[in-house]
């Protein structure tokens, strides 16, 4: 270790440090995924409300073709991601668990999937902040950091709150994901449109992206790019989870803390996930659709892991085949090791929203028996919003929601997972506080 | 190839986790307190090796008794028990009645502990609470000190050792006499400072050439066993820390005060079981504050207890009540010490 790892890093305190995994995918190419004979589009794969089908069974569509339009602006519009014909359009499994609207496409295998012919070119640089927001929102592009918050909202920012910075999160903090690495490397071109897109629909003078420094191939890739005038620039900071969490981010780039409670752009910030700003930068131009986006596919037990494009609408199953999958138990995880879904079926599909597929053996997924809390403060050393969580623990083991809430900053936590990774005793704590998260907004809405 | 077959095993994030376990930080912790156990049997002999035995299989024992009685499982196989039957036995005089230590154990683990819930719920450090009782119980045999390094340590008890139960244990002081070697007494440094108004120099009480409880005589041995845990990250290096700084400060000011009258801070850190207690004793996860500023709070209290209750107390052993009042201040330390969490708004701007 250098000294100026040690001393010169600006970084935000506590945190954790893992073990990253991710040597197995972050040197190969992206491939592309072979289409599926089956994709699965649910309808509501964004923060808000779902969109609204276009199409009848039975139908021909185009691969890129509108299948579904936004309801409303906290809404996102839905391209096709294969040609193919309109299975379906009912009820399908989702990773999230229960069913969903969707619409379920039969992929035409032989028709060569060239995409929707389009004729549009957009300048951006002509265009309005209002026309960029619009156009932002005919992409149907959600944050692809994992939130599937629509683009376009985040974009129009509150008259009130002026932007000063858009920070752009190229961490990826968690272990075994490499999307982003593989995408910043291979997808300059797009990721710097999309930061000139986002800076003129926020109105901000500068861009920062804000990388890990086990990422270096990264910074000396994309330094060459920038431009003269330092409205947009790359900086290297601790490698250290969660250094991705937007608060974390902004501390560690800027130093700024975003009040408790509230929004980026009250402190100033506009802060965009890398793959998200790519595929603005990659679409927005060309007046085209999301339909597929990068993912890891990685774990135990996998002949093939790696960085693959696949169509939105892949089935699990389908990409564990692929990948060469061999085990026959597992534990499933959309996202990453800590913060990630679990997914109960392989008959899910992945969604704007899905970074990676992660396979992890019994291993992993072994459960250790809960011992009592021992106090060893440990959780305290880690928790990077320095809440309190051995406390909160004991609170929630007395149902103390409320108290929770009150006096202990319950709401402050972002289930970053660090307490619970620390934790000598195996205490579940973030799942204590996603349970009494969700009983408290409960109790809020009956006491209306 | 369909997997129609597949199990799939659903958890919640995260996925992965940390060692150590709580055993496995139980385990170092004894680990950690061998060496001062072989010392003190080297420097005591056999009486000390017969005391620790008894006080660990009492505690052991008791652990195990209770938790079959309750119809738990038992909890034995933590080592928590265990490190609290060598605390205990690290703090008493070597010459110590042995069913006197059994006694110990038993009220360490059964009041300690047990009562309050076992391991994680106890509020004061368990083998304190056992050592407070024989104290009590017992102001004798507590306070007999016998010299170390006996010629015939390895093959003869300590008079007292053997005493039957209810019985008075025969006097020392006559064997001790026949016994030291190099004018050594049995007195310790805290009372020859106490009552003589001797003062033993820094350098043997470093190393330990002088009499005291079993296991708390050698400040270096201490410091290195110590140093092992916190470099296996098992041990808050925070709160001894938070305990050295306390009674070196306030040592220092009654040093400053009458330099004649009050001893050095050095002497007040490596005299009686100071850096024993303030490594072993107040680092005591469960009964010690959690939040950053508790701790520095309750070390500094611990520290600055000895200091008062060691000058205006009437007893010599001053550590053991002042880290079993910071264990009762604990609660109190932790409302007010709670961490400010980041982006934490102003009082004024909480309506808004």
């Amino acid at each position: 270790m250098n000294l100026s790892k040690l001393f010169g890093k600006k970084t935000f305190p506590h945190g954790i440090h893992l073990e990253e995994h991710k040597a197995e995918t972050n040197a190969k190419p992206t491939r592309r995924l072979p289409f599926a004979p089956e994709i699965i589009v649910p309808l509501a794969q964004h923060v808000g409300k779902p969109a609204k089908p276009l199409v009848f069974q039975g139908q021909h569509v185009t691969r890129g073709e509108l299948i579904a339009a936004a309801d409303g602006f906290m809404s996102s519009p839905i391209h096709a991601p294969v040609t193919g014909t309109i299975k379906e359009i009912g009820l399908a499994k989702t990773a999230q668990g229960g069913k969903q609207d969707a619409i379920i496409i039969t992929t035409s295998l032989n028709s060569g999937q060239h995409l929707l012919d389009s004729d549009i070119h957009y300048d951006y640089l002509q265009m309005s902040r209002e026309e960029l927001i619009q156009a932002v929102q005919n992409t149907g592009i959600v944050g692809l950091g994992g939130a599937a918050f629509p683009t376009h909202v985040k974009m129009k920012t509150p008259t009130d709150c002026s932007i000063h910075t858009v920070l752009v999160n190229g961490c990826e903090c968690e272990p075994f994901l490499t999307t982003d690495h593989r995408l910043m490397l291979e997808r300059i071109d797009h990721l710097l449109h999309g930061i000139r897109i986002s800076m003129k629909c926020v109105d901000a003078p500068k861009a920062i992206i804000g990388i890990e420094d086990n990422k270096m191939d990264v910074l000396h890739a994309i330094e060459p790019f920038l431009p003269d005038d330092n409205s947009i620039s790359i900086k290297a900071i601790a490698t250290k989870y969660p250094q991705g969490a937007q608060k974390m981010l902004a501390y560690s780039l800027l130093g700024i803390e975003i009040p408790s409670g509230s929004r980026s752009s009250e402190a100033g910030l506009a802060i965009f996930n890398v793959a998200t700003l790519a595929k603005v930068g990659a679409l927005l131009p060309k007046g085209q659709g999301f339909i597929e986006r990068i993912i890891t596919i990685t774990g135990d037990n996998l002949e093939n892991p790696g960085n693959y494009l696949a169509p939105i609408g892949t089935p699990l199953r389908y990409i564990l085949d692929h990948a060469g999958f061999k085990g026959d138990e597992a534990g499933l995880i959309i996202g990453g090791p800590m913060m990630g879904t679990p997914v109960r079926s392989l008959d899910v599909p992945i969604t704007k929203g899905t970074g990676g597929v992660l396979v992890l053996d019994e291993r992993a997924t072994k459960r250790d028996d809960i011992l009592p809390c021992i106090k060893c403060s440990q959780c305290l050393s880690a928790c990077p919003i320095n809440l309190n969580p051995s406390e909160l623990g004991l609170l929630a083991a007395k149902r103390q929601y409320d108290v929770m809430e009150e006096k202990y900053h319950l709401n402050d936590c972002f289930e970053c997972g660090c307490c619970s990774y620390v934790c000598p005793s195996n205490i579940p704590l973030v799942q204590y506080f996603r349970i009494a998260k969700t009983l408290n907004r409960e109790r809020h809405r009956q006491d209306g | 190839m369909a997997k129609h077959d597949l199990k799939i095993d659903i958890r919640t994030s995260p996925y992965i986790r940390k060692a150590p376990t709580v055993a496995q930080i139980m385990r170092n912790v004894v680990y950690a307190l061998l060496p001062l156990v072989i010392y003190s049997v080297y420097h005591f002999g056999i009486s000390a090796l017969a005391l620790i035995l008894v006080t660990t299989l009492s505690c052991i024992l008791t652990e195990h008794f209770f938790c079959t009685m309750s119809g738990k499982k038992s909890t034995i196989l933590d080592a928590s028990a265990v490190i609290s039957g060598l605390l205990l036995a690290m703090t008493l005089p070597p010459g110590f009645p042995l069913w006197m230590g059994a006694v110990a154990g038993f009220t360490a683990i059964a009041m300690g502990k047990t009562l309050f819930g076992g391991l994680g719920f106890n509020i004061f450090n368990p083998a304190l609470v056992g050592r407070a009782f024989v104290q009590a119980a017992f102001p004798v045999s507590i306070t007999t000190w016998t010299p170390a390094l006996a010629v015939d340590r390895f093959s003869e008890f300590i008079p007292s050792t053997l005493a039957l139960p209810f019985m008075h244990p025969l006097p020392t002081a006559e064997w001790s006499a026949r016994v030291a070697i190099d004018g050594f007494t049995g007195a310790t440094p805290l009372a020859l400072m106490k009552f003589q108004g001797i003062m033993t120099n820094s350098y043997d009480l470093f190393m330990g050439n002088i009499a005291g409880s079993t296991g708390e005589t050698s400040t270096l041995l201490i410091l290195v066993c110590g140093a092992y845990l916190i470099f296996k990250k098992m041990l808050d290096w925070r709160i001894p820390a938070a305990v050295i700084f306390g009674t070196a400060v306030s040592a220092e000011l009654f040093y400053l005060l009458d330099p004649l009258k009050y001893p050095t801070p050095a002497f007040m850190l490596l005299s009686g079981g100071l850096m024993f207690a303030a490594m072993f004793m107040a680092s005591d996860m469960v009964a010690s504050p959690v939040t950053p500023l508790g701790i520095f709070i309750f070390g500094c209290l611990v520290g600055f207890l000895t200091v008062i209750i060691r000058l205006f107390g009437g007893l010599t052993e001053a550590v053991m009540y002042a880290i079993l009042f910071g264990n009762a201040a604990t609660p109190i330390i932790e409302t007010y010490t709670q961490p400010r969490i980041y982006g934490a708004r102003k009082k004024n701007q909480d309506k808004s």
